[in-house]
C-alpha cells in the first residue's frame, strides 16, 4: 500500500516534470534579459570581464545579499542545536608527514582562495568559490592539529565585519545617488584589469570573507560537538 | 563527438553513483558516492561552459559537505557506542 | 549534448525524490535531498547552454562585439552558483537537526519519531 502511494507520488511528480523535459529543444539564445546584460552599452557601463560576476555582484546583488543572510542564520541555528562537549580530547597522533605538509600547504590553499576572490571579476571565480577554498584550508588545519587553539571569535568577528562593509557599501551607493549596490561608486578603470569594474572587486572580497569565515565557524561547530575517540 | 560520449559516460556513472548512494549497505560508501556525484557534476558543469559553477561544485559538492557528513557519522557512532552494542547507522532492521 | 545532461539531471532528481520517500535511515534521507539538489542545479545549468557558444567571460577581442549571440546564458549560472552555497547551508542545518535527534531518541530510524503523529 505505502510502496503504491510512492510511486504514485512519483508518476505525479514525473508528469509534472514531463512537459517541461519534452519542450526541451536546446536553447538557441539567450534571453531578453541576458541580452539587455550582455550588450555593449551595459558591458561598458559595468566594465567587468566576466559576466558571471556582473550578474551575482550588481545586476542581482539583492539575491546575493540574500543569500549571505540565509547562510548566516543556518550558521546560527547549528550553533544553536550543537552544544560544545569537550575542550581537549585525547586522539591517535597524526604521523609527521601529515603535519609537516599540513604546515606547508595551509598558508598556499588560503593565499589560492584570496587569489580566487580578488580575482573573481577577470577569470572564473569569486567570493563564493574563495570562500569555500578557505574553508577547506580550515578544515584541513582541523584534521591536523585537533587540539590547537582556534579562536572562533576571530572568525565571528570578521564575519560580522566583512557583512557590516558589504552592506555600508551598498548602501554608499544609494547615498551617492547611484543606486544600491551600483558598482560606480569606484572609478571604473581600464577593461580587463585588475582595478576595473568598480567596486565589484571590493565588494566581491568582502563576500568571499564572509563566506570564508561562517563556513568556518559551521565546521568548527560541528568539530567542537566531538567526543573522545 | 567526443564531448557526447563523454557526457554520456559521466551521465551513466553519475547515476551509478547515486545508485550506490541510496542502496549501499555502508554509510561511508554512501556518503562517499554522493560526494562523487557532485565531483562528476562538476566535470560536467565543465562541458556545459559553466566554469564559475564547477568551481564552486568541486569544492563544495565533494569537499566540504562530505566532510560535515564524516562528522556528522562520527559523533552517532560514538553515541551508539556509549548506549548499546547495535550499529544501527549503516542498517535499519526489519520489523 | 545538453539533451543527455538534462535527462541526466533530471534522473538523479527523481532518485533523490525516490531515496526521499522511501528510505528509514534519517542520514539516507537527506543524502536524497543532496542529490535532489545536484539534479536542479544540472537542469538549470543545462537549459542556460547555447549550442556553439563559449562561457561568458569576455577574454577575448572578438567576443566584444555582438557578445550576445557568442556567449551562453550568464543568469542561470549566477543563480545556480549562489544556490549550491545554500545547498550546503541547508545541508549542514539538516544533519545537525538529525544529530540532535539521534542524541535524544538513540535512533535514526524515521519510523520511531512518532511524537507529533495522532
Amino acid at each position: 500500500m505505502k510502496k503504491l502511494l510512492v510511486l504514485f507520488i512519483l508518476a505525479a511528480f514525473v508528469s509534472v516534470l514531463y512537459p517541461l523535459y519534452s519542450s526541451f529543444h536546446g536553447s538557441t539564445g539567450l534571453t531578453e534579459v541576458s541580452q539587455f546584460y550582455a550588450s555593449k552599452e551595459n558591458i561598458e557601463k559595468v566594465n567587468s570581464q566576466n559576466l558571471v560576476t556582473a550578474v551575482v555582484v550588481t545586476y542581482r546583488g539583492l539575491d546575493t545579499l540574500g543569500e549571505v543572510t540565509i547562510l548566516f542564520l543556518t550558521a546560527a541555528i547549528i550553533a544553536f542545536f550543537l552544544k560544545k562537549e569537550s575542550d581537549k580530547r585525547t586522539l591517535r597522533k597524526n604521523s609527521e608527514i601529515f603535519k609537516t605538509a599540513a604546515k606547508l600547504l595551509i598558508p598556499i590553499i588560503t593565499m589560492l582562495g584570496i587569489y580566487i576572490f580578488i580575482n573573481g571579476h577577470l577569470t572564473p571565480g569569486g567570493g563564493f568559490q574563495g570562500g569555500a577554498v578557505i574553508a577547506s584550508a580550515v578544515i584541513l588545519m582541523f584534521l591536523a592539529f585537533p587540539n590547537m587553539e582556534f579562536s572562533h571569535k576571530f572568525f565571528e568577528s570578521l564575519e560580522s565585519v566583512s557583512g557590516l562593509v558589504y552592506v555600508g557599501l551598498a548602501a554608499f551607493g544609494a547615498i551617492l545617488g547611484l543606486g544600491f549596490l551600483d558598482n560606480a561608486i569606484l572609478p571604473l578603470g581600464k577593461f580587463g584589469e585588475l582595478f576595473s569594474a568598480g567596486a565589484i572587486p571590493v565588494i566581491y572580497s568582502f563576500v568571499g570573507l564572509k563566506v570564508g569565515a561562517e563556513l568556518s565557524n559551521i565546521l568548527h561547530k560541528f568539530k567542537s560537538v566531538q567526543a573522545d575517540n | 563527438m567526443e564531448f557526447k560520449i563523454i557526457t554520456t559516460l559521466l551521465g551513466i556513472l553519475m547515476l551509478a553513483m547515486s545508485f550506490i548512494a541510496i542502496y549501499h549497505k555502508k554509510m561511508i560508501v554512501a556518503v562517499i558516492a554522493t560526494g562523487a556525484v557532485g565531483l562528476f557534476a562538476s566535470i560536467m558543469y565543465l562541458f556545459l561552459a559553466a566554469p564559475d559553477v564547477a568551481m564552486t561544485e568541486a569544492a563544495i559538492g565533494s569537499g566540504l559537505s562530505t566532510i560535515i557528513f564524516f562528522y556528522v557519522l562520527n559523533r552517532i557512532r560514538q553515541n551508539d557506542k556509549e548506549g548499546r552494542e547495535s550499529d544501527e547507522i549503516d542498517e535499519i532492521p526489519n520489523k | 549534448m545538453e539533451y543527455i545532461t538534462i535527462t541526466t539531471g533530471f534522473l538523479i532528481i527523481l532518485a533523490g525524490l525516490w531515496a526521499i520517500m522511501t528510505r528509514k535511515n534519517l542520514i539516507r534521507i537527506i543524502i536524497g535531498f543532496s542529490l535532489f539538489d545536484t539534479g536542479i542545479h544540472i537542469v538549470m545549468v543545462s537549459m542556460a547552454f547555447v549550442k556553439g557558444g563559449v562561457a561568458p567571460i569576455l577574454d577575448k577581442k572578438e567576443l566584444l562585439t555582438d557578445t550576445a549571440h557568442k556567449i551562453v546564458d550568464p543568469v542561470p549560472q549566477a543563480l545556480v552558483l549562489t544556490a549550491i552555497v545554500i545547498g550546503l547551508g541547508v545541508t549542514a542545518l539538516m544533519l545537525a537537526y538529525a544529530m540532535r535527534l539521534h542524541q535524544e531518541k538513540k535512533s535514526l530510524d524515521i519510523e520511531s519519531f512518532k511524537d507529533l503523529k495522532w
